[in-house]
């Protein structure tokens, strides 16, 4: 283990190759790992100071759903840390319209504020991303 | 493994994390603090508080650098640096403090 | 870009949403489960021709050889093989996997 996550080591080694990341995130929360692996997986890329941005689509958008409670079904409740992002200067959240809509929520039950796009401007997201990675 | 104060046992794990969040007190971050041979003061306190705080907000302990800039926002600048947090916590705040705090390690901290 | 699907338009949404959040001018490679997207009377077939008319659908032909669908598959439709799959993702700027 090393304190260096962040550090100057690191910023260095990274030097003038800032990629724009998209984190696809399109599965509900608990009932398969892929939410909680993806937000780890997330938290760690802030040490690389990359270009990241979070997508929610489909049932992804359910892993923002506020008033998350998970302590009777004996699980970890991961939802708090999507309002942790911020602080690792991860502040492109996005959801994508027509998914949030067809779950019945609007961006007021969101547990963060994230900016809502169509399926056409998504598709524009995407396609300027340098790397694409699917949870 | 673990450790045992005034007849109330602590779990830990193999790198002596408190492995249940919600048995930490102060004896246990006392008797922590010895293991990491941190002597704790009012400011070690406000750290450990600190870290608590966040835990309890947001669910994750925060790596170094997140770390450093919400106290900075908090407790004001002169505490929000790196050299602040190593000289009260020598072997790196992610490893000592959360310790201390009964916190998991943090994320990204490999 | 490519786009890569792998589950069944039946079972799963991963098709639709592809379809859906994709721009005019990719590639979606239809792989595993996936491939029976592209066989004739599938209830998704005529949102893949819709497709067709924007974007180059592809199909892994081993995997649709595999479900014995090889003789359904909708004209028009790119048939792979491995390294056909491998060149497809070599030439692509970036790939997106729709899980």
């Amino acid at each position: 283990m090393t304190e260096s996550t962040g550090g100057i080591e690191m910023e260095e080694d990274m030097s003038g190759t800032v990629k724009k990341f998209a984190f696809i995130n399109r599965k509900a929360p608990y009932g398969t790992i892929y939410a909680l692996e993806s937000l780890e997986v997330v938290l760690i890329s802030a040490a690389f100071d990359q270009d990241v941005s979070l997508v929610f689509a489909d049932d992804g958008v359910y892993q923002l759903k506020k008033g998350q409670a998970t302590k009777a079904v004996g699980m970890k409740n991961f939802s708090p840390t999507y309002r942790a992002l911020e602080g690792y200067d991860i502040e492109k959240l996005y959801v994508e319209k027509s998914s949030m809509e067809a779950r019945g929520l609007t961006t007021d039950d969101l547990i963060v504020d994230v900016e809502v796009l169509d399926s056409a401007e998504m598709a524009a997201l995407l396609e300027e991303q340098d790397v694409v990675l699917s949870f | 493994m673990g450790f045992e104060i005034n007849g109330k046992t602590y779990e830990t794990d193999e790198e002596g994390y408190l492995v249940n969040l919600a048995e930490w007190d102060e004896e246990a971050a006392k008797y922590l603090a010895i293991e990491e041979k941190v002597e704790m003061t009012e400011s070690h306190w406000e750290v450990i508080n600190f870290l608590r705080e966040y835990y309890n907000d947001y669910q994750i302990a925060p790596a170094v650098r997140v770390l450093t800039k919400a106290i900075g926002k908090k407790l004001g600048p002169e505490k929000g640096n790196s050299k602040y947090l190593y000289e009260l916590f020598p072997y790196g705040p992610a490893k000592q403090a959360c310790k201390i705090a009964g916190l998991p390690k943090p994320t990204g901290c490999i | 870009m490519l786009h890569i699907v792998n589950k069944s338009p039946l079972e799963r949404n991963a098709l639709d949403s592809a379809l859906r959040m994709i721009k005019p001018g990719s590639t979606i490679l239809l792989i595993e489960d996936a491939v029976y997207a592209v066989t004739k009377g599938n209830k998704v077939e005529s949102a893949v021709k819709e497709a067709m008319k924007t974007c180059t659908v592809s199909a892994l032909w081993p995997d649709l050889e595999a479900r014995g669908m090889q003789d359904t598959v909708i004209d028009g439709v790119k048939q792979v093989d491995y390294s056909g799959f491998v060149d497809l993702v070599a030439d692509s700027s970036s790939v997106m996997s729709w899980l």
